[in-house]
């Protein structure tokens, strides 16, 4: 193979919060792009997956190891490597050309030339007749080309991407993407590489040449496959369904096996300063009715569930984790089922699940256990919130934080174990005995 | 074809022949230019301290006076923006400017304002001995101090505020500092200037006409302006002359307001960063009058072609690209060093003012100063109370009915641009004629100006209320005390703290020109912190003014801190409708 267009080599980050100890976002990843490879970057979100593209786009600096573009270490943004984000990062006060025209005008270009570029720029990713509008009178997906076309008329060698298409509905996505790869196939652009960030299976899969998985917690490389697939991919093509379950096992396996101890697969368990997923009771509700429907019997291909909900993995695995954690459903390679518990839980009426959820939320989660627990001790039932989260502050950082407590609190309001006064942020026992 | 009509629309564009709104325009432009040019030379006059500038009361002089302080307001607005792009992007820009900039911009914006007035003025006539520029200086400056602070704090709030994807894109496009500057900081932050220009409008127009007639040490100065015009006529007890500069003031504000903020705010709806096209934008006849002319209009393009020039500088717009990281335990170090010298400087400042104090005053004169400001803070605070009682209500009633809002609210904004203090002889010339007790009949005067704040916010945040709350709340039959107490009050609130906290800070700042009032020979003294400054002021001892102005600061900073900000975190919290 040619030498690598980019080349990151162990690069770490670690965020610094006040005095308390570093928090770890990327450990140790590696990774080569090389000509003509588009790659993507899959993981949940919080993985790091999107601070690893500003590393490599030279917007944020490592904590250790270190970016290398065509050799040559990376400090700052470089020539060559232009960026499109998810929020579009368009201004607002000025023409799809004057915006496009942007970065013409800061590498100094003259008027005339930079008029020229930034109109076949348009042209060719099919704004044509847009040229004047501003860009709130576009639609998202209109927009999102705004930005495709000020990234490409600077002629870049590689297009870094966060999240091109999450802000788009399903069908403007979609549209959007088959444009994408119309141009790539058509070299008409002069890209030799993109890279980009997704938090969808499908997306990356439709996409990229190759897929970096990532793992959250810290974010590391857990997985690095290639699609070969020709172009263009349909996604209800049996070798594609494939594919996304090969993927979807790969995403949710890897727990499972560092829990595997002398051969045999332990329950999942946590402590006290965990970062408890962001669900909802009332979406776990959801997932368990649906997994206790008679035609799916209990048990579920993860991709279907999916489907079924139109979830992203982002939406799924939080769910997922929670009945995990609960004890409410138990997931293997890509597939979730129902427990006894869990059918249970379901089948009971309001009052009767509640105080199931209840007993589960004790016994399985050490933070809502060690807050009722200083409730209970407490001579008058009550402690403020502060004190809780200075407690998960030392093991997280402050917004996740506040969200794994707020998280747990709701949980807790839910089960009647505690109640919760938002104006003082004083918990207290439900039913002080 | 489509290029074929866009070429000729060129053509058809770039014909040269003047239109009438062209002449209209014109004439509008040469006119400005000329005033500044009169102006200039006017302001730049020899003179020296103790020399009186004659002060005409001929009315024919009185546009010739508006057109002075006019030129005074914009000399101020436009030191003021410089203040705010050099410091706010600074303090937006660098952690370490920041934890200094920001902190002392809070301070300086509760100093009252006169107060200045009063410790600077010396120093501008030192600083251009033998001109009136001294004088004319230490007016700008008063109105300055109105403005550059709410204006820098909004601009570095709102270069902060831009969304972290449009910094990364400009870097990823290598704008430059100077290009990412006029592309990016100063259009988004273009409303909120603009916005704060206005909301200080009317503490500007208040202070130009307290600070153009200055006593400092015995000694008057008077500015040619409308401010010493009435301080004149006060003097002379010319009833008739005020009433004119009244309506002169009028006119003045009203064409103010639609030559140039009208056209500003209109233009600045572009810059309003909203994903969604509304069809509610602010109009102005003059930018849709330049907008039809075709020469001045054609300038316009030349002068965006002029400014694209400007930004693009070669030797500003160099990038400077990083070419090794820093590391992070240098700037550990670097920023150690910083908060050393900073503490320092604190510390210093500390040992003067103790050293200051003790050796200038006797505690008995700290005591009374501080009993005096307790006065001002009882009348600031039964003001606040009183004009609550009052305009709430009226507010809350005009802000549910969308056909009175929009009357009242022109009417509102330019009652609040009003000087207040011009109605001031007014009112003294009935206490004088009905003997009334001057401590409690000065006092009103305090709020003239300040009690529209109330007003205003209120009527924003009555109409800000949903419909479907009103109408629920109509629907379960809950009528009178239950009404105000379940929706309206708590729906208000939040504007209402707004309103409530500007108007006791112009209160304040007000309490030093109207505590102390005077007709022909009459003159009537409040007892308060007020009157003590303005009496110090007069007398030229500087040591009292600045304990006095410096006991005041403490009281607003205090008040500021223990009340008004906690009471807005919790409105915000709490009553705040998403």
């Amino acid at each position: 193979m040619s030498e690598p267009i980019i080349e990151v080599i162990n690069v770490d980050k670690s965020f610094k919060q006040g005095g308390r100890q570093e928090l770890l976002v990327l450990d140790g990843i590696n990774l080569r792009v090389y000509e003509g490879e588009i790659i993507a970057i899959l993981g949940k979100s919080g993985s790091g997956k999107s601070t690893l593209l500003r590393i490599i786009a030279g917007l944020i600096a490592p904590s250790g190891g270190k970016v290398a573009y065509r050799g040559k270490s990376v400090f700052s943004p470089v020539r060559g490597v232009s960026m499109v984000f998810q929020s579009f990062a368009l201004l607002p006060w000025l023409t799809v050309l004057q915006n496009v025209e942007l970065g013409l005008e800061a590498l100094g270009v003259d008027r005339e030339e930079r008029r020229a570029r930034s109109l076949k720029a348009i042209d060719m990713i099919g704004l044509d007749g847009f040229e004047s509008a501003l860009p709130k009178e576009l639609s998202g997906g209109m927009r999102q080309r705004v930005g495709f076309a000020r990234a490409l008329v600077v002629n870049p060698d590689i297009l870094l991407m966060d999240e091109p298409f999450s802000a788009l509905d399903v069908l403007t996505g979609d549209n959007l993407k088959s444009d994408l790869i119309n141009l790539w196939q058509s070299k008409k652009t002069g890209l030799n590489a993109i890279i980009f960030v997704t938090h969808s299976i499908e997306e990356a899969i439709t996409v990229a040449d190759r897929i970096i998985i990532f793992n959250p917690n810290p974010g590391s490389v857990r997985a690095d496959i290639k699609v070969t697939l020709p172009q263009p991919r349909n996604d209800l093509d049996p070798r594609f369904r494939n594919q996304v379950d090969r993927v979807y096992t790969l995403m949710t396996t890897q727990p499972q096996e560092e829990r595997m101890k002398d051969g045999v697969v332990s329950d999942m368990v946590i402590d006290i300063s965990y970062r408890l997923p962001a669900a909802s009771v009332a979406e776990v509700s959801g997932l368990l009715e649906i997994l206790n429907a008679p035609e799916h019997q209990g048990k579920m291909d993860l991709p279907d569930v999916a489907e079924t909900l139109m979830l992203d993995v982002d939406d799924l695995f939080p769910l997922t984790e929670l009945l995990e954690i609960l004890r409410f459903a138990k997931v293997s390679k890509g597939d979730i089922s129902i427990t006894d518990e869990g059918r249970a839980f379901i089948e009971a009426d309001i009052l009767e699940r509640k105080k199931i959820f209840s007993i589960h939320l004790k016994k399985y989660v050490p933070l809502a256990r060690y807050i009722y627990d200083q409730l209970v001790r407490h001579p008058r039932h009550r402690a403020l919130e502060e004190n809780f989260l200075s407690l998960l502050e030392d093991y997280l950082s402050e917004t996740e934080a506040e969200r794994v407590l707020s998280t747990v609190i709701e949980w807790g309001r839910y089960a009647e174990l505690f109640a919760y006064d938002y104006n003082s942020g004083v918990l207290s026992l439900e039913n002080p005995h | 074809m489509s290029f074929i009509r866009s070429k000729l629309m060129t053509v058809y564009r770039s014909r040269l022949y003047p239109n009438y709104w062209d002449m209209l325009a014109l004439l509008l432009v040469l006119a400005v230019i000329a005033i500044f040019a009169w102006n200039a030379r006017q302001m730049s006059t020899p003179y020296q301290l103790g020399e009186t500038i004659p002060i005409s009361l001929k009315l024919s002089v009185l546009p010739f006076y508006a057109a002075r302080t006019v030129v005074r307001m914009l000399i101020a607005l436009l030191a003021s923006l410089l203040f705010t792009f050099i410091f706010g992007t600074w303090a937006a820009k660098s952690s370490k400017a920041q934890r200094l900039i920001i902190p002392v911009i809070d301070v300086l914006q509760s100093v009252p304002i006169l107060g200045f007035l009063s410790v600077t003025v010396a120093g501008f006539i030192a600083l251009f001995p033998g001109s009136m520029l001294g004088p004319e200086c230490a007016a700008i400056f008063a109105i300055f101090t109105s403005q550059a602070w709410n204006m820098a704090l909004g601009f570095y709030q709102t270069v902060r505020a831009v969304p972290r994807e449009v910094q990364e894109a400009a870097n990823m496009l290598h704008l430059s500092s100077w290009q990412r500057f006029w592309r990016i900081e100063v259009p988004y932050s273009m409303p909120v200037l603009l916005w704060n220009a206005m909301a200080s409008m009317s503490a500007g127009w208040f202070f130009v006409v307290a600070a153009e007639a200055i006593t400092v040490s015995n000694q008057e100065i008077l500015l040619p302006g409308i401010g010493s015009f009435i301080a004149v006529a006060i003097q002379a007890a010319n009833m008739r002359a005020i009433g004119f500069a009244v309506l002169t003031m009028f006119v003045v504000i009203i064409i103010y307001d639609q030559l140039l903020f009208r056209p500003l705010v209109a233009w600045s709806e572009k810059f309003k960063a909203e994903q969604q096209a509304t069809d509610d934008v602010a109009e102005s006849w003059v930018i849709n009058m330049f907008r039809r002319t075709r020469v001045i209009r054609d300038l316009g393009g030349q002068l965006a072609r002029l400014f694209d020039a400007f930004v693009s500088i070669k030797w500003l717009a160099h990038e400077s690209v990083k070419k090794k990281s820093v590391s992070q335990r240098q700037e550990r170090f670097a920023n150690v060093i910083w908060d050393g010298a900073v503490f320092m400087l604190g510390a210093l400042a500390l040992g003067f003012l103790i050293y200051y104090t003790v050796s200038n005053f006797a505690i008995a004169e700290i005591e009374h100063v501080f009993l005096l400001g307790m006065v001002t803070t009882c009348r600031v605070f039964i003001l606040i109370l009183l004009c609550s009682l009052i305009w709430v209500p009226v507010g809350v009633w005009i802000g549910l009915r969308p056909r009175a809002t929009e009357m009242a609210q022109p009417i509102a904004q330019i009652l609040a641009a009003f000087p207040a203090n011009l109605f001031y002889p007014f009112i003294v010339i009935f206490i004088v004629h009905y003997h009334l007790s001057p401590n409690i009949w000065l006092t009103p005067l305090m709020i003239l100006g300040a009690q529209w704040y109330i007003l205003f916010n209120v009527i924003a945040g009555a109409s800000a209320l949903p419909k479907d709350l009103v109408q629920v709340v109509d629907n379960l039959g809950v009528v009178g005390w239950l009404r105000w107490w379940r929706l309206l009050l708590p729906g208000i609130f939040p504007y209402y703290v707004t309103g409530a906290l500007t108007a006791a800070g112009g209160a304040w700042n007000a309490s030093i020109v109207s505590e102390v009032a005077s007709w022909g020979n009459q003159k009537l003294t409040a007892t308060g912190l007020g009157a003590y400054i303005s009496e110090y002021t007069t007398a030229g001892s500087f040591s009292h003014t600045v304990l006095g102005i410096g006991m005041m600061c403490l009281l607003v900073l205090t008040f500021n801190r223990l009340l008004w900000r906690p009471l807005y975190v919790y409105a915000e919290n709490q009553f705040l409708l998403e």
